[in-house]
């Protein structure tokens, strides 16, 4: 249970971690937080040749909202975004979604960019970048690129960052002023894997009616799901018939932890649950705001 | 690799400065307890899911078998040695833990003692339910996690007490632990 022996990097700037990391190639791997590599070196599950420590990268620290995004960089703490008001409000899935991420004591090392490359389909924060589209800004030698996160996660534990590469940013949208979030799922203990969770993004029209409502899987598929459940979704909120569909489209698979039928049981359980929520959600901003409006 | 390359870290653990010379390898728990001889932090499970090996690094708890000795360079870190008062009487949650009979075997004990620690400085008047969150990610796997509970919530009382100036120290039997 010790990790094999590996050669050690420190870059003071991203800049050198990049020059680094190119010159690795494929022998180098980014070593953030380390929650989930640090299992994996110890289990001897992954053996690189050179880990690149990206700890003092102070530049990467921060947690920034713009009028359309919560920026979040590739050294922010999962235990930061969480505690970072501004952030939160900007998008409450955020919130929603980090409290359900593993337990306190590794949101306190763990990175929300970090964990988003690992590409762990099981993760939280994958599925949030999935459902609100945001993009990951990878760099490296041949310059920077935003990869939307369609076409950032390939396979399970398997991201579009290339060796040489380091992910320095994710870019969450802010959310509309008539919509609501939520995020549910079904663990064994709070903060263990969840057999399944939802997330689920609902948006409102003018009159009240949904015009918009989405969901992201965790477990119950290789990358994180995505479905558009906009046209079975009740205009009052009622959400069964999109609950029936999300139970149509899943294709979870059996292990130790649930079988594919209780998998897939969640998914319709739990897409009810998180739409209801999001939906009343959307509908109290969207008072607030017609409040908020209003000539004085 | 034949020989492998080694580090100098410099850590400061509970207020000492200590230099060590390690491979990168080196986790930081097996820093702890075999370059600097303080074995109060265990190793349990060494991936992160016991909890036992939890440790503050510049007053954020953490898991120590989850970090590289050469990481944590240059921090400041609080293993269960460096949790007594400076006189060496117990803290709030040590005394807690003594008062509820919040340990038998000792093993998760450390993890347990570290994490409460951040966790009231934290939130310093947690509810049950909070408090119960506040340990979820700790295994015991003999004391039952009841009087664990009630520990929690008797070291916020004693943190309290004890912040008031003048106030009389603790009884040495808290009526909480008392059905056993």
């Amino acid at each position: 249970m010790k990790p094999p022996p590996f050669g050690y990097s420190r870059p003071e700037s991203v800049s050198e971690a990049v020059s680094t990391l190119a010159s690795l190639g494929p022998d180098g791997k980014v070593l953030a937080g380390g929650q989930s590599l640090l299992p994996l070196l110890s289990m001897r599950l992954a053996a690189p040749h050179h880990l690149v420590d990206i700890n003092r990268l102070r530049e990467l620290s921060y947690v920034r909202v713009d009028d359309s995004h919560v920026h979040v960089g590739a050294l922010a703490r999962h235990a930061d975004v969480l505690a970072d008001l501004p952030a939160r409000t900007a998008q409450p899935l955020l919130g929603q979604a980090l409290r359900l991420v593993a337990h306190a004591t590794i949101r306190n090392r763990g990175t929300t960019v970090g964990s988003i490359v690992h590409a762990d389909p099981s993760g939280e924060m994958t599925a949030v970048l999935a459902l609100l589209d945001g993009t990951v800004r990878v760099v490296g030698a041949a310059g920077e690129r935003d990869v939307p996160a369609g076409d950032f996660f390939l396979g399970p534990l398997e991201s579009s960052v290339q060796p040489g590469e380091l992910a320095v940013r994710a870019s969450f949208p802010t959310l509309p002023s008539r919509a609501g979030t939520a995020f549910v799922e079904v663990a064994r203990r709070n903060g263990d894997y969840a057999v399944c969770g939802v997330g689920a993004l609902v948006e409102l029209g003018d009159d009240g009616e949904v015009v918009r409502a989405r969901c992201a899987y965790l477990s119950v598929a290789a990358t994180p799901l995505v479905l558009d459940l906009s046209g079975s979704m009740g205009a009052d909120g009622d959400a069964t018939a999109a609950a029936a569909a999300a139970r149509s489209h899943v294709e979870p698979e059996a292990d130790i932890h649930a079988s594919a039928e209780y998998r897939r049981h969640l998914a319709g359980v739990l897409t009810e649950r998180a739409l209801r929520l999001a939906h009343h959600a959307a509908r109290s901003r969207a008072a607030h705001s017609r409040t908020a409006a209003r000539p004085r | 690799m034949t020989q492998e390359q080694m580090f100098d870290v410099r850590l400061e653990v509970n207020g000492a400065t200590c230099d060590v010379r390690v491979p990168a390898r080196r986790l930081l728990s097996d820093c702890l307890r075999h370059d600097l001889r303080l074995t109060g932090t265990h190793v349990g499970c060494e991936h992160g899911v016991c909890g036992a090996c939890t440790v503050l690094v510049d007053g954020r708890a953490i898991r120590s078998c989850l970090m590289l000795a050469v990481s944590a360079d240059g921090c400041a870190i609080t293993s269960v040695e460096g949790l007594t008062n400076d006189d060496g009487t117990l803290s709030p949650v040590q005394q807690a833990f003594v008062d509820c009979h919040g340990l038998q075997c000792g093993f998760c004990t450390p993890g347990f003692l570290t994490t409460i620690t951040a966790g009231l400085r934290d939130n310093p008047d947690p509810t049950e339910d909070e408090a119960r969150e506040m340990i979820g990610g700790n295994l015991c796997r003999c004391t039952g996690y009841q009087n664990i509970l009630k520990a929690v919530l008797r070291a916020a009382e004693i943190a309290a007490d004890r912040a008031i100036p003048g106030a009389p120290s603790e009884p040495n039997v808290a009526q909480s632990g008392g059905e056993q």
